[in-house]
């Protein structure tokens, strides 16, 4: 389905909607603090849900472009003495490059070939951060200078909440008009059948190529937001267990649903956090979670609610 | 030439644990088209269950099985209570569901254990046998002794059993098995059950050389999905022929490249296998249908 002007704006409205109450609801810092966590992931998840959900492919790897633009953002300033948002900036680029360069390739895989050939992706990101400790810090993790904007000092989790609130609200923009232009179409075609979609003129590797593009280019995106909000990074953020997560995120709140991948960014953000209440247990229990979210509602949250609700409706 | 022996045993050594995690992601994979990413659990279990049997005062041969029993039981609960309750989902939401059991597994490991590294004693002694000049662990060779049994068993099986044929008939048309009035179920059922024992056995052979700990079963997940993928995905030849390749790229890269980077060579030379051979060294062409 291309989601009409109507939809986008309900898409929007809502997540604006959201944006403005959780503030009045939930005002203590922690509580923004863990908000402004979920904005960060969503903008990753959101990436991901346009390669997964639009265009059907999958990343085990995606966590690696999340590395890439955290660690840009905190080594340029400590080797080159370059300004933190210009390295993210920097850090994006590189991303989205690398993305360019291995994506044609990997993008001719399909099914499992293509999951492990992500994976492995990852995981080469991963190694060299845990590897190269007089660069990267390795597996100690490294400090991210503060960020300044003319002469003011960003801190604070109120205005973190809001850059990365907007940062979301926007990517969502681009997103939905992604899913409307002719590219969104192209993906959705090849979504279904790749050979029948090239039978009607679609350039299926290139289509593919943009989307993985801009899927990196998210998550690149929400790494160097990570690392300015957080101040400190680890090989973590580039690690398998958070590719999953970031998988995760997107088939639990819906795939192919923009407003999907947030609820399951918020879902798996909030999650661990409360989690830590089970202490000796945090894992068990999310792992059952997991099973269980993906047994009863295996097309995802948000899918399934509307399956729902328009089944109620008289037709 | 003493380096290279050295560095060939140690890298067979390493890749036959790496081949009996993909023959298990295969045997799985062939009955039911689930990559079970808990593969690795399987491994950890069996090093883990021996280890805490024989603190209890077990006997290593009898602290085995248990460990393979243990490892089974788990084995057909994932089937029954996660897999097959999923029946139907897409491929990318039952990979998660086999995350999940994998994060389950660790984290009850983890509970009934503890997050301590472990050790078997060898079972025939640390004295090492010299060849060629090198130096060779008796371990080593009942790794690959037992993985070689392992291997020579299941191809008997599949080959030469009823039941085995069952499963074959399985992994090449579901349907048309069901017709013949194949309990397809069963035959999961045992897929799941036979791929836990094998892991099972990995992890308690290989455990007196690498140590063990509740946190093992993923890298060796990830590791046996390449290799399972390094083959081409179904085809148990495939499986045990890029777990030995996978094993000895990491040693020999380790011993003449560098050892930080011997995850980060397999990886890559799988990348690099994929953008050539798009389905695997031994993989069949997939044909898309419209």
């Amino acid at each position: 389905m291309a989601p009409g002007t109507r939809t986008k704006l309900l898409v929007l409205g809502a997540l604006g909607l959201v944006l403005l109450l959780v503030p009045l609801l939930l005002p203590s810092a922690f509580h923004l603090r863990v908000a402004a966590l979920v904005w960060i992931n969503a903008v990753a998840a959101l990436g991901l849900a346009l390669l997964m959900g639009l265009a059907g492919q999958v990343s085990l790897g995606h966590a690696g472009f999340m590395g890439i633009g955290a660690y840009a953002t905190a080594l340029g300033p400590k080797h080159l003495g370059l300004d933190p948002l210009l390295s993210m900036g920097a850090g994006i680029l590189l991303a989205g490059a690398l993305a360019f360069l291995v994506g044609r390739p990997i993008l001719r895989l399909k099914g499992h070939y293509l999951a492990v050939a992500t994976l492995g992706l990852g995981i080469l990101v991963h190694l060299v951060l845990v590897s190269e400790v007089p660069t990267t810090g390795g597996p100690d993790g490294i400090q991210v200078p503060r960020l300044e904007l003319f002469g003011i000092r960003l801190v604070g989790p109120e205005l973190w909440y809001w850059i990365t609130g907007i940062t979301l609200l926007l990517a969502a923009w681009l997103a939905l008009n992604l899913e409307d232009s002719s590219t969104g179409r192209a993906l959705r075609a090849l979504h279904d059948s790749e050979i029948a979609a090239s039978v009607v003129g679609v350039d299926v590797a290139r289509a593919k190529l943009v989307v993985f593009v801009i899927a990196a280019v998210y998550a690149a995106l929400a790494g160097g937001l990570f690392a300015l909000f957080n101040r400190f990074v680890t090989p973590d953020v580039a690690g398998f267990l958070r590719s999953i997560e970031l998988v995760t995120m997107v088939v639990i709140g819906g795939m192919g649903s923009i407003l999907g991948a947030v609820v399951g960014a918020a879902l798996l953000t909030v999650l661990p956090q409360a989690l830590t209440l089970f202490h000796d247990y945090e894992h068990a229990v999310l792992g059952l979670s997991i099973i269980l979210f993906m047994v009863f509602l295996r097309q995802g949250i948000v899918p399934g609610l509307a399956a729902l609700v328009t089944r109620r409706r008289p037709a | 030439m003493v380096e290279l022996v050295q560095l060939l045993f140690a890298g067979l050594t390493t890749g036959a644990v790496y081949a009996l995690v993909a023959l298990g992601f295969t045997l799985i994979f062939q009955a039911s088209e689930v990559v079970n990413f808990a593969q690795g659990e399987f491994v950890m279990l069996g090093g883990m269950v021996t280890v805490f049997a024989m603190k209890a005062g077990l006997p290593l041969p009898l602290a085995a099985l248990l460990a393979v029993l243990v490892a089974v039981a788990t084995g057909l609960l994932l089937h029954r209570l996660a897999i097959e309750p999923a029946k139907g989902a897409t491929v990318v939401t039952l990979i998660i569901v086999t995350i999940g059991a994998s994060i389950l597994i660790r984290g009850l490991a983890q509970i009934v254990f503890d997050k301590q590294f472990h050790a078997l004693p060898a079972f025939t002694g640390d004295e090492p046998i010299r060849l060629l000049g090198a130096a060779i662990l008796p371990q080593s060779l009942w790794v690959l002794g037992g993985a070689a049994a392992i291997v020579l068993g299941l191809w008997l099986f599949m080959e030469r059993t009823l039941l085995g044929k069952a499963v074959r008939a399985t992994a090449a048309n579901r349907l048309a098995a069901e017709l013949v009035g194949i309990d397809t179920r069963v035959v999961l059922a045992l897929a799941f059950a036979v791929s836990a024992a094998i892991g099972a056995v990995g992890g308690i052979l290989v455990t007196p050389i690498t140590l063990t700990s509740y946190a093992v079963g993923t890298l060796l997940a990830l590791k046996g999905f390449a290799a399972a993928m390094l083959g081409g995905i179904g085809n148990p030849v495939g499986a045990v022929v890029g777990g030995l390749l996978l094993g000895l790229l990491e040693s020999f890269a380790a011993g003449w490249i560098s050892s930080t980077y011997k995850d980060g060579v397999a990886f890559l030379v799988i990348l690099l296998v994929l953008f050539a051979l798009p389905q695997g060294l031994l993989g069949r062409r997939a044909v898309e249908r419209v």
